[in-house]
């Protein structure tokens, strides 16, 4: 084999992310990551900003609304509402499959 | 990619659905429409992000009227896919301004050809530390079920000395954890980006999808397949081989079962804390009457058993 092989580690199970790193993860400021707390895009837990903490599932949000912001030029309240509609479509989409099994 | 190799002609305008004399604002309108059609993140399509890659690299040469006016310049008889030669000095006399913001990674060889790598990533963040960097991988259920080592190859752009932008490939071999789900996010740390001076090197996120498999479908950590029974199965019970990832286990058919009937086999799922379940959905399968004997046992059925499946509908 001679190299070994790399582990990584699943985000969504156990990864708490600081804003730095939320902000490192997805290539933005963390002023932008502070607008998208101030939506109610992401929630952290911890009480002051110095020690926000972000679970692991934030980080598809997040990515999701930097590519609709980019891609489709939607601001920041637009890119949150078509995040949640896709979200609502998704959980539809899913129940309708598990009602035609 | 070096000049004068043969690529294939891509049809710009037939790709946004327009004809070639469209003006600046029908370009603009048609690129705006199918961005949001075939965005990854909001269509479902599975060719979305093909789609939507070949719109974005359209628009990156209609929506520029120099760049535009160069394509058009092009042998307007050429056909899509057909392979193509720029003619010498087909660019004579326009200069490029380069630049945009397309978000697309990567355009075609076609794309490379005409006008060159660009470098729309040079400007995309010229930070002290190594960014993070984000792929998708595709990997069998199998893989997530027992885990296993698996070589992945990833392209990323990385600048040059003379600051331009590479795509440059590298091979990984990567562990997949036992129990991933569709969708999830794998970080492998400090393989991202090489930072600039003494910055330590940015993240690596795969993002995890599963091949389609044959019969299996997995949502999180469930397996949903039907699972074919004879009628007397079905109709008398019957303990029947049924596969999993794991290997085949006896199923317990109860008595009067029917097609659309499911069964849960309970942790058989994708492993993890806790690990997904099985549902089996039944699907009797009628044998073909395709010889007298068969022909005479059905015959017999008919005869024998009075049954009206419509009997519920009033008929």
């Amino acid at each position: 084999m001679g190299t070994s092989a790399l582990t990584g580690i699943i985000v969504e199970e156990t990864t708490v992310f600081t804003l730095d790193e939320l902000s490192c993860s997805c290539g933005k400021p963390a002023e932008w990551i502070l607008a998208l707390v101030d939506e109610g895009v992401i929630e952290p837990a911890g009480n002051d900003k110095g020690n926000w903490q972000f679970s692991g599932h934030c980080l598809r949000r997040v990515r999701i609304v930097k590519h609709l912001e980019v891609d489709l030029g939607l601001n920041l309240a637009g890119a949150a509402l078509a995040l949640e509609l896709l979200e609502e479509v998704e959980a539809l989409r899913n129940r309708i499959a598990a009602l035609e099994r | 990619m070096p000049h004068g190799v043969a690529v294939k002609y891509k049809d710009y305008y037939q790709v946004m659905g327009l004809s070639r004399d469209a003006t600046q604002d029908e370009i603009k309108r048609a690129h705006r429409k199918l961005a949001r059609k075939y965005h990854p993140d909001v269509s479902k399509e599975s060719d979305a992000e093909a789609k939507f890659k070949e719109v974005g690299e359209a628009y990156e040469v209609l929506k520029d009227p120099e760049k535009r006016a160069a394509y058009d310049r092009l042998d307007p008889n050429m056909q899509a896919d057909q392979e193509f030669q720029p003619p010498p000095g087909w660019d004579s006399g326009f200069e490029f301004r380069g630049g945009g913001t397309a978000s697309a990674e990567g355009f075609s060889n076609f794309f490379e050809q005409l006008f060159g790598q660009q470098d729309f990533r040079a400007h995309a963040g010229r930070k002290a530390s190594g960014q993070d960097h984000h792929a998708k991988v595709l990997v069998d259920l199998n893989d997530v079920f027992h885990g296993a080592t698996r070589k992945i190859t990833l392209q990323s752009p990385e600048l040059d000395e003379s600051g331009h932008v590479r795509l440059i490939s590298r091979t990984l071999t990567i562990k997949i954890p036992k129990g991933m789900k569709e969708g999830q996010h794998l970080r492998l740390k400090g393989q991202g980006a090489t930072g600039m001076g003494q910055q330590e090197r940015g993240d690596l996120y795969l993002e995890m999808h599963f091949n389609p498999h044959s019969f299996y479908r997995a949502e999180g950590r469930d397996l949903y397949f039907q699972l074919p029974v004879s009628p007397w199965e079905a109709a008398l019970g019957a303990t029947v081989q049924t596969p999993t990832p794991n290997g085949a286990v006896g199923v317990k058919i109860p008595a009067g079962s029917s097609s659309g009937n499911k069964l849960r086999l309970k942790g058989r799922g994708i492993p993890g804390n806790p690990a997904g379940d099985i549902y089996v959905t039944l699907n009797v399968v009628v044998p073909p009457a395709n010889t007298e004997q068969a022909k005479a046992l059905y015959k017999e059925m008919e005869s024998k058993l009075a049954f009206n499946p419509r009997a519920g509908m009033g008929v």
